[in-house]
């Protein structure tokens, strides 16, 4: 082992730390699960030869450290988190390459800065179109009336776009979440009380069902199981917060009803 | 006829949420499916009388093991396709009647429906744990055999 790293000129060996790191950057901040953080990390490192790579994962923190003949540690810390599972999808697919021997240090480190600066998202205008129409759908399927479709791809629409919006003028996801539900809930009333829609519920259930925090739930339960206790626990606190301005946004604007 | 169309809506909206989510283009129709097969085993469940809960878990955990089967298939990570799987099975229309309740100041309805609400979130952590621990039983056994 100590002869890999040995054979290891210094710049290369900060180039591997380096990447280790920008792998699982890229995959935390766009909703990677943290074990697959970690285990990407060490994969990556251990293609590269360093078998005793240790890291540590919270959802607002990387810390990674080499201990080989020149010790290293480094640490990233995570402010900001997104939704891009191709940009997940990517860095996994580079991971595999690298475990394979395939890749090179230098190349490898090009492909992810390469990802990671790239959007490689879909348009904002289609992401707001898609989840009006999904509400549209929900709502049939949770028993309403073709009636209401256009009612809650309306709601739908304006709830997620105002929280996409929102959330780019002020920072605190929380509020965005807990006005957008609110806006939401206003217009299904308006919309109720003017004839445009018969049911109150289901236009509301329906249009609300975009902003659920689906991803959350089911990454704070696969850390979880994977022994990853505080970014499992912190994970699920984010989700049920969502939860919970949602539902305040609901309950707030049910009141003047 | 009511099968197709809910076949249909349930379809579009997996798709939708992988496109929220940003899956990447190839997955969307894989996305699509699960959420489709996902939602309509929970709509037979129910057709034949079982309570939320159990057609909840039975729903998530064939949308795990397929979920499993794509993310293998296809070199994928998993929660590509587990997301768009679960989100119509997320119990939005429980939670919103318990929030319901708690503005017209009826509690106890309330507490009982935010449980329900709660315990069916619950279930879906367990159908996700369950598929997995069984994946990773067949996994281990499998690489025991091939030594």
């Amino acid at each position: 082992m100590t002869s890999t790293v040995m054979e290891q000129p210094l710049h290369s060996y900060h180039l591997i730390a380096q990447t280790c790191l920008l792998a699982g950057k890229i995959i935390l901040q766009n909703g990677g699960e943290t074990y697959r953080v970690e285990d990407t990390m060490v994969r990556i490192a251990a293609a590269y030869g360093i078998s005793d790579a240790q890291s540590y994962v919270t959802p607002t923190g990387i810390l990674f450290a080499m201990d080989a003949s020149v010790p290293t540690t480094r640490l990233i810390r995570i402010s900001e988190r997104l939704t891009n599972l191709r940009k997940v999808t990517l860095v996994n697919e580079i991971s595999r390459r690298i475990s394979q021997g395939k890749l090179e240090v230098s190349e490898a480190h090009r492909l992810l800065t390469e990802i990671d600066e790239q959007p490689y998202a879909y348009p904002v205008w289609l992401q707001v179109l898609v989840a009006a129409i999904a509400s549209g759908c929900f709502l049939v399927m949770f028993g309403g009336r073709w009636h209401d479709f256009l009612a809650a791809v309306l709601a739908g629409g304006l709830g997620f776009g105002s929280v996409v919006l929102l959330h780019r003028l002020v920072p605190v996801k929380l509020f965005a979440e807990f006005v957008a539900s609110l806006l939401l809930g206003i217009v299904t009333i308006l919309l109720v009380k003017s004839g445009a829609a018969s049911n109150i519920d289901t236009v509301i259930i329906a249009s609300v069902m975009p902003l659920v925090p689906g991803l959350h739930i089911t990454n704070a339960v696969r850390d979880l199981m994977a022994g990853h206790l505080v970014s499992g626990l912190s994970k699920g606190v984010e989700a049920f917060l969502t939860a919970f301005a949602i539902g305040a946004g609901m309950a707030a604007a049910l009141s003047f009803y | 006829m009511p099968w197709i169309e809910q076949a249909v809506l349930s379809f579009i909206t997996a798709v939708a949420f992988g496109l929220i989510f940003n899956a990447p283009r190839q997955t969307l129709p894989q996305c699509g499916v699960v959420g489709m097969i996902g939602w309509l085993l929970y709509m037979a469940c129910m057709e034949m009388g079982l309570e939320a809960i159990p057609s909840t878990l039975i729903a998530v955990i064939i949308v795990a093991i397929i979920s499993q089967l794509f993310a293998k298939l296809y070199k994928t990570p998993i929660i590509v396709f587990s997301v768009a799987g679960i989100i119509p099975l997320v119990p939005g229309g429980t939670a919103y009647d318990a929030m319901r309740r708690v503005v017209e100041n009826e509690y106890d309805i309330a507490v009982q429906l935010g449980v329900k609400a709660f315990m069916i979130s619950g279930t879906i952590a367990i159908g996700l744990v369950l598929s997995e621990v069984v994946n990773q039983l067949i996994r281990r056994t499998y690489l025991v055999r091939r030594g």
